[in-house]
């Protein structure tokens, strides 16, 4: 990324790029205002929530911070955290481990009905998932499953999450076919291809599945709604939801304050993975 | 695993055979194995629950007693004699047509703009993804009911030019609208997709272009559009599908109950309410097929329609 792109004589170009910075750095300021805004008012004293437009607090308040880790309903945020935790980290590892498995099998081994099956699998990606919702939901509570993690986790490891099928097939089809064929002449299997050389290889596709696994998962609202009821087994986006009914604003300060908690390890993920998270969100829409 | 399988009746032209018979059915075997997750989810989580979705439609429905099969009544109701469901619908549908359009522009326009920044593009594309992530959840729901609320930054900001709206959030005419910038804040993702399509325009196509003496609009119209409009397409789907689906922006801004005057009241949100709330899930699962027969509608008009602005180039 050296050379220069723009063919524009070279004074015109300085000009455009400041008023492009420019332009570029006052969006950027009022598109992170919300999240700046979040932050301050969580340490905002209960009565400069409202009465100030102030967006910085006159001093710190930690007390709504105190009063976060309380939780809702009796229950502790380490708990609510520690459910979000269980969850997502086993969405993560259902959706890694099936949905690898089945991209192997549409990338690169061939077999009757690859075609349709793949088009299928193509189709479920725009699935609405309230046309299965039901049927799933009474399966699960049949199952006796309903108020457990088990029907959000369960289904990740039957690979339902087509998008990333979709995403590491793209990906593995990548991979130069010569591996393989040098795998199969040294006499590995289909099996110790994909162990020894596949997955390996694949890793990038598997990190950006793994990442969007646990942000998708941990931010889900809609399916935790409707499997969780018992506070014990609320997650912390779940909890968040006892402050939507109420629009008292003296719970103001602790209700954001839990906010930044519910957000920190996305936070987090996104500083440490921003290059993969970025990239992988790039490579879904280009080249098929 | 094992070494290669040793041939002890090793007749050349047997083991020929036997390879060229074995190979590819071990293979195949290979195949069902790495698919059967899949296959065993596809089957058992995707289209047997659709199948009794669509029988489910049909019926009337508690969770408790059985299923007692009421014919169209549900679909006749839906259309007939529920304005809330109407309600509903045109919430989502104006909302798809003002967000997703809105939200594309915006992801284009700032691709275009990072495209030839050059210096600090990383920064810029990270920067305008995060909404992205951030977005979905329910603490910024929480944070945008809050900012357009009576009293809230951007009602007090707008009073100060003499705008006085009393919150947003609590006007039938502008709620919809609330939640409409919620999703067009999160151009992040098409915005990075735009981003690395942009990249594979080739450049001599830009030269040509100039040598021709075409000037910048021109060249976006002649140029940039045609090449970017597989990428542009797969926003359009992508978006679109997701935006018939919104619930927790719609959920958190109403206050759970798709209010004021239910002009928030998404066909998702209403879908929740009748299912699970009222339980009447045979309404809630003939809604769900519906949802599913006008998002394969909408799929299907936009690609077909792909086929007189989508130029594939064939180069790839």
């Amino acid at each position: 990324m050296v050379a220069v792109r723009e063919p524009v004589p070279r004074r015109r170009v300085d000009w455009g790029r400041v008023g492009l910075h420019a332009g570029c750095l006052a969006a950027l300021l009022v598109m992170l205002y919300p999240l700046a805004w979040l932050i301050a008012t969580s340490f905002k004293p209960a009565d400069e929530v409202i009465s100030s437009l102030r967006l910085l607090p006159s001093r710190l308040a930690m007390s709504n911070y105190t009063t976060a880790l309380e939780g809702v309903g009796g229950v502790s945020v380490l708990r609510l955290i520690g459910n979000s935790l269980i969850i997502s980290t086993g969405a993560v590892l259902g959706n890694v481990i099936s949905c690898s498995l089945a991209a192997y099998a549409f990338a690169r081994l061939r077999f009757t009905l690859r075609g349709p099956l793949f088009a299928l699998m193509l189709a479920t990606i725009m699935l609405p998932q309230h046309a299965v919702l039901i049927p799933q939901y009474i399966v699960f509570n049949q199952l006796g499953m309903v108020n457990t993690f088990w029907p959000l986790v369960l289904p990740k490891f039957l690979a339902t999450d087509a998008f990333f099928v979709f995403l590491t097939v793209q990906f593995m089809r990548g991979i130069p076919k010569e591996l393989d064929e040098a795998a199969t002449l040294d006499g590995c299997g289909p099996f110790r291809t994909f162990f020894r050389i596949i997955l390996p290889l694949s890793r990038p596709a598997l990190i950006t599945t793994a990442i969007f696994t646990f942000i998708w998962t941990w931010n889900d609202f809609f399916l935790q709604l409707i499997y969780l009821f018992e506070p014990e087994k609320f997650t912390i986006t779940l909890a968040l939801r006892s402050f939507v009914d109420t629009s008292s604003q003296s719970a103001y300060g602790p209700m954001f304050a839990m906010s930044v908690i519910a957000l920190l390890p996305i936070v987090l993920f996104f500083m440490a993975f921003q290059r993969f998270l970025v990239e992988g969100m790039a490579s879904s829409g280009v080249k098929g | 695993m094992s070494a290669p399988h040793p041939r002890p009746d090793a007749d050349s032209a047997a083991a020929e055979s036997a390879a060229g018979r074995n190979r590819p059915r071990r293979r195949e075997g290979a195949a069902w194995v790495f698919l059967s997750p899949w296959l065993l989810g596809a089957a058992v989580l995707t289209l047997t629950p659709m199948l009794v979705s669509l029988y489910l439609s049909f019926t009337e429905y508690d969770l408790f007693t059985a299923p007692k099969w009421v014919g169209l009544d549900n679909y006749v109701h839906m259309f007939t004699s529920d304005p809330r469901y109407w309600r509903s619908a045109v919430n989502t549908l104006l909302y798809v047509l003002v967000a997703v359009p809105l939200q594309l522009a915006l992801a284009l326009a700032v691709a275009l703009a990072l495209n030839s920044i050059g210096r600090g593009k990383g920064f810029y594309r990270s920067a305008f993804y995060a909404p992205s992530l951030l977005g979905a959840s329910m603490s910024i729901a929480l944070v945008w009911r809050a900012l357009f609320n009576d009293g809230g930054t951007v009602d007090d900001l707008l009073s100060t030019f003499g705008i006085d709206m009393g919150g947003w959030v609590n006007q039938p005419g502008w709620a919809l609208l609330v939640v409409a910038l919620l999703t067009i804040w999160q151009f992040g993702a098409p915005m990075v997709i735009f981003l690395a399509g942009l990249q594979q325009v080739p450049h001599e196509l830009y030269e040509a272009a100039e040598v021709d003496g075409a000037g910048r609009v021109r060249r976006f119209l002649s140029v940039t559009l045609p090449m970017l409009s597989p990428v542009l397409f797969f926003n359009l789907v992508l978006q679109t599908i997701q935006a018939f689906q919104v619930f927790t922006p719609a959920f958190t801004v109403s206050g759970g109950r798709g209010g004021p005057a239910d002009s928030t009241l998404f066909y998702t949100l209403y879908l929740y309410d009748r299912g699970f709330t009222a339980s009447h899930m045979g309404y809630a699962a003939a809604m769900a097929w519906v949802l599913l027969v006008v998002i394969g509608i909408v799929t299907a008009l936009l690609f077909r329609s792909s086929r007189s602005w989508v130029f594939y180039n064939d180069k790839g």
